[in-house]
Parts: structure tokens; C-alpha cells; sequence
């Protein structure tokens, strides 16, 4: 059901409440009042430091969490409710996918990467072995990875290339969304810098929707067009990413953005940060 | 200018399914009196075994060649009573997950007091004074409330500025920090740099800080050395690094990184991956990474030497002088 114009990602007035745990505790409101359009083949990113809700927002568009309020339309279709059965979850899944932070846990240790998206591609409803044969193939020249390595386990592979099989995976249904939740933050700087081109070829290539999750305004610049800033579940600044990064409004955006080390950086403390609770102080945080 | 800490020729192996692999391979560094010197490479690069050798915390099995002097003493040579010392006021440590090396059933009281009661001999009360003081120059809000709480009810920022301070309070003469923000969130980060940056210069303290963040350990080092696969390939003055690098992986190090101020079309990334020293070749270690490879390279193992108030281990360091500090990204675009 696919609506040429419709949004990939579209989310208006998304709220999420975690009740309280246990006694005198507050109720902890992780996203408050969030939209935002995502178009077909853009890239968003959604900036945030830990409790900012940024995490919380990508689970409920994956399907993962259940708003306390707001819609989710993914492609033109309300997709507000996690999905139940399992073939409205197979369902979501050609819709939208993830890649994670830690290559190190993402994969099946037992599996390797052409193993794992055979499986992918089976329970998907590809019967015929060849037609799956063929589609590894073609993922495996996407990311990069040559034949002894797609039939490697996951402990032969370095991080890079464990969240290279990550990608392929992610992308073997042709989702029209792929979440990168701080895909390359856990990566050495070399490895991100590769990794950072192919998310750029992968996209120029299947015309893929990114929704990137991020704390590093640097790999921000470099693979999105759009930006949200999140600050305690709330958007506190949004805009085109190369204008939020050069001329940032919010009184946040310009604290993080002077936070990053650079060439001629000095680190500075922030006075009254421990007194008045710190820009960085989480949603979670319950008070003792 | 005496040396405090001066390690010369280092080389360590550690026993991996019953062969001795090359963890450290040949390092050399000094760091004088209150000096701050930054020690940056990727994962694999031998960083934080380095920073073990010092501690003397090696895992068992361990061999090491080399020497490693604390004023002037051999600390492979230092007896039980003498390591006890150096361990516990000369040098301290932070590491990059405070969670993991705190007791979660102990509290920050108990925890920051242990050192000063067991080491220095300082009564319960007179220790818990001397905590409250080390926190509040830390600028930890309400210093006795956070002693009686434990590391659970403390933010990884807080926490942090908890083993900042822990690390103070024996009035070491040298800290030894590991990647002490790297799982901090950057604003946290940029407090807990400026905090630690402002305690070690106020009181004169030498500090060797480990990080994979070049622009990081500019901002609060003198002299940076960068290591790869085990063996220090450039060192020199930290502002200089990111200018005029000497060595082409350090000059590759800093290129790769996008910039917070412009995005380009493809970043110039070095290919291949980091290797460990048990992995890197005969020759030159970075050679089947590097775009300037050229038959010696793979022959012979370049020395560390100086050029021009630099160390730098590459047999090609003067030609490539211009290039590195140019752009070179195109080269390094090719290459990958």
C-alpha cells in the first residue's frame, strides 16, 4: 500500500509515560509532544544525550513501544500500535528496520552473516534458495563484504565488519526506513569514517530512508539533511542540519555544539551545572 | 628537567592459547614533573596495556623487556611494601567506567576513604572530612549527601567526578586516566575535562591521559604520542599534532573524522582496520594501510627518530613532510 506522497516517517504529537516504580516515585514522561516528517529517501537525524527520549522515540516508530499518546504514520499508513501477530510484525518489518550500537551483541554468535539473512529472507517469504543466493550476493557487494567473510561467524569478524553483516541484514527485505540507533559511535575512527561512506553509497544506491539516532553532531553533519534536537523528551530545536549546526537558537544546541573537542578546544566548566541540575540531566532521574 | 615517569623500550608479550603474543612493542615516553602527556590510537593499539605496565596490573603470564622508572626507580623491581606505596599515593588511576570499579554495596563514603584510612592512617572522621572537602572542589553538590549514597544514585558524570576526586585525595604525583569520558555524554564530557584539567594543573600534577580523540588530548596535553599496533608511531607537541602531523597515520587519524563545521561528499577513510602488534608485518606496521607504501616500507621496520622536535617512526617522515600537513585526502581517497 504504498502512497506516493505520503511521508516515510510521519509523527505528530508523540507522548510517552512511564508510570512510577514503586512508592513516592513520579510518573517519568520520556517523549513529550514530538512531530515531525520524515520524507521518502531523507535522513533525519534525532540528537539528544542519554534521557533525552531520543531512544524511546525510535522504539515506538519501530513498533517496539506503545505511545501514551500521538500517531505514527509510516508511509502513509497508521502504524500508532505495535504490531501484535506475527504477521503484522513481518509486516512492519519490510517497513522499517534497525541497526544497533554494539556490533558485539546485534549478532547471533552462532550465525554467520549469510546464514542470518537467509533466515531473514525465509521467514520473509522468499521459498526459492536460489532467489535467496542471489539476494545475499547482492547485499554482501553492498556492504563490502567478500565471500569468506559472509560465510565467517561473527567472532572472525572485526566491528566494522560485524556492522557491515548488520547493514546487510537490516536491508534485506528493502525496508523503506532503516533506524541507526548510534550505528557508528561504538567504531575507532578509522572504521567510522568507512562506515560513514558506505551508509552514504547504501542510500545513493537504494534511495533507503534514514532516521539516525545520535549524540555526535559531527557524523550528524555528515549523514543527515534535517535535525531534531531533543532535550528531557522535548524537541528544543529543529531545523536543516547544516543551519541548526551554523547558527544553533536553542540555549542547548549551543551548549552541545561547544562541547565537542576540536582542533583549538578548551574544555569549560559549566558553573552552575551541578547546581541548577545541568543541561544533560536525564528524564529518567527520579527524585530521592 | 628530570623525568617522573620515563619508560624506555617497553615491549610486552602475554600468553594467548599457549604462545606469547606481542601486546607492546618498543615504547618509549617521559613525562616530567606536572607535565600532561596524551597517548592516542584506536582499539588494539596497545594504549591501555601500556597504562597496565605502569600500574605494574599486567595480567598473569605477562613478560616484559624494557624499563619502566618512577623517579628515578625501577618499578619492575619495586618489593611488595615499596609497590604498595607507589600504587596507592604515587600514582592513581581513572578509568573510563566508574560503575565497574566501584563497590555497588559499598557507599561513595565508604569508597573514598578506604585509600585515605588504609594508606594515609587518617581517622574515620578526619577522612570523611578531607571527602567532603576533595568534593566540593570537584564542585559536587552537597558533598555529605552523596557519601552516604551509593554509586547506583549517582549519573555516570557525577560518578566520574566521584573517582576524580577519589583519585586526588592520595595526593599522588602522577594520574594515569583511560579514556576517563568516553561514556559520557559530550557536555558531560567537556565538565568532567575541565574539572579534571583545573585540578592537575592547580596542584602541579603529572598526568598520562589515554583517549582515541585527537582534538581531546589537544586540548588538555602538552605532548601527545600516537600509538599503533603496539609501537608509538609519532610524538610530539600536542597543538602541533593536528598542523603538522609527521607520521601519515596520525595525519590519517585526524582527516577521517567528519567535521561538526561542513560535510563532504566522501570522508577520506583509511582502509583496512587497526591492527594489534602480534598482527602487524615485519616492516613498517601501518604499511598495508598507508597510501604512501612503498617497497622498504615492507621491508624494513622503520625506528622511532626525531625530526625536528618530533619522534616519528616512518622511513619516509622528511619527503612526506608538505603532503601530510597539505590536503592530502585525495591521496588517501585512492588509496582506500
Amino acid at each position: 500500500m504504498s502512497t506516493p506522497d505520503a511521508p516515510a516517517v510521519q509523527v505528530e504529537g508523540l507522548r510517552k509515560v512511564f508510570p512510577s516504580r514503586g512508592r513516592g516515585g513520579r510518573d517519568v514522561v520520556a517523549v513529550e509532544d514530538v512531530t515531525f516528517d520524515l520524507p521518502k529517501g531523507g535522513s533525519l537525524a534525532v540528537v539528544g544525550e542519554s534521557g533525552s527520549g531520543k531512544t524511546t522515540l525510535a522504539r515506538m516508530v519501530l513498533g517496539l513501544e506503545r505511545p501514551t499518546s500521538g500517531t505514527i504514520l509510516l508511509d502513509g499508513t497508521d502504524r500508532t500500535e505495535p504490531p501484535r501477530s506475527s504477521s503484522a510484525r513481518r509486516e512492519r518489518a519490510r517497513e522499517i528496520q534497525i541497526v544497533f550500537q554494539d556490533p558485539y551483541r546485534s549478532l547471533d554468535p552462532r550465525q554467520s552473516a549469510s546464514r542470518c539473512i537467509d533466515e531473514v529472507l525465509r521467514v520473509q517469504g522468499m521459498s526459492k534458495a536460489e532467489d535467496r543466493r542471489s539476494r545475499i550476493a547482492e547485499l554482501m557487494d553492498v556492504v563490502g563484504l567478500d565471500e569468506r567473510q559472509a560465510t565467517a561467524l561473527p567472532k572472525a569478524l572485526s566491528g566494522g565488519q560485524r556492522q557491515r553483516v548488520a547493514i546487510a541484514r537490516a536491508l534485506a527485505v528493502k525496508p523503506e526506513v532503516l533506524v541507526l540507533d548510534e550505528a557508528v559511535a561504538a567504531l575507532d575512527v578509522s572504521i567510522q569514517a568507512q562506515m560513514l561512506n558506505l551508509l552514504a553509497d547504501v542510500r545513493a544506491q537504494t534511495g533507503v530512508t534514514y532516521l539516525l539516532i545520535s549524540h555526535d553532531l559531527a557524523v550528524v553533519r555528515q549523514v543527515t539533511e534535517d535535525m531534531i534536537v531533543m532535550q528531557r523528551g522535548h524537541v528544543v530545536e529543529r531545523g536543516k542540519t547544516s543551519d541548526v549546526l551554523d547558527r544553533p537558537q536553542d540555549a542547548y544546541t549551543r551548549l552541545l555544539r561547544d562541547s565537542v573537542p576540536r582542533p583549538g578546544w578548551k574544555p569549560v566548566r559549566r558553573a552552575s551545572a551541578a547546581k541548577n541540575g545541568g543541561a544533560s540531566q536525564s528524564t529518567m532521574e527520579v527524585p530521592s | 628537567m628530570t623525568a617522573l615517569l620515563e619508560i624506555e623500550g617497553l615491549s610486552v608479550t602475554l600468553p594467548v592459547t599457549g604462545e606469547q603474543r606481542q601486546v607492546i612493542h618498543d615504547v618509549s615516553l617521559t613525562i616530567g614533573p606536572g607535565q600532561a602527556h596524551g597517548l592516542v590510537g584506536e582499539s588494539g593499539s596497545g594504549k591501555s596495556m601500556t597504562a597496565r605496565a605502569i600500574m605494574r596490573l599486567l595480567p598473569p603470564g605477562a613478560q616484559v623487556q624494557g624499563a619502566i622508572r618512577f623517579d628515578g626507580n625501577d618499578v619492575m623491581a619495586l618489593n611488595r611494601g615499596a609497590l604498595r606505596r607507589y600504587r596507592g599515593s604515587d600514582v592513581a588511576m581513572i578509568f573510563q567506567d566508574p560503575r565497574s570499579h566501584t563497590n555497588p554495596v559499598r557507599t561513595i563514603g565508604d569508597f573514598m576513604t578506604e585509600a585515605l584510612c588504609r594508606n594515609r592512617g587518617m581517622s574515620k572522621r578526619a577522612a570523611l572530612q578531607r571527602a567532603v572537602d576533595l568534593l566540593d572542589e570537584v564542585f559536587v553538590d552537597d558533598p555529605e549527601r552523596r557519601l552516604r549514597q551509593y554509586p547506583h544514585e549517582l549519573s555516570g558524570g557525577l560518578l566520574q567526578r566521584v573517582m576524580i576526586s577519589a583519585a586526588l585525595a592520595v595526593e599522588p604525583r602522577l594520574i594515569i586516566a583511560d579514556e576517563p569520558t568516553t561514556a559520557l555524554d559530550v557536555t558531560n564530557q567537556a565538565e568532567v575535562m575541565a574539572i579534571l584539567d583545573e585540578q592537575r594543573r592547580e596542584r602541579g600534577l603529572a598526568m598520562l591521559f589515554i583517549t582515541h580523540d585527537l582534538d581531546l588530548a589537544a586540548a588538555v596535553c602538552d605532548r601527545t604520542s600516537v600509538m599503533y599496533a603496539g609501537s608509538v608511531v609519532e610524538a610530539q607537541a600536542a597543538e602541533r599534532l593536528h598542523e603538522s602531523p609527521r607520521h601519515p597515520y596520525s595525519a590519517a587519524l585526524s582527516k577521517a573524522r567528519p567535521s561538526i563545521d561542513a560535510s563532504v561528499e566522501r570522508l577520506p577513510a583509511v582502509g583496512g582496520r587497526p591492527l594489534s602488534a602480534f598482527e602487524a608485518p615485519s616492516g613498517c606496521a601501518f604499511a598495508d594501510r598507508c597510501p604512501f607504501c612503498q617497497q622498504r616500507c615492507i621491508d624494513e621496520a622503520p625506528a622511532l627518530r626525531e625530526l625536528e622536535q618530533a619522534m616519528v617512526r616512518c622511513h619516509f617522515a622528511e619527503e612526506l613532510k608538505e603532503t601530510l600537513a597539505g590536503d592530502f585526502e585525495e591521496t588517501m581517497r585512492e588509496h582506500a
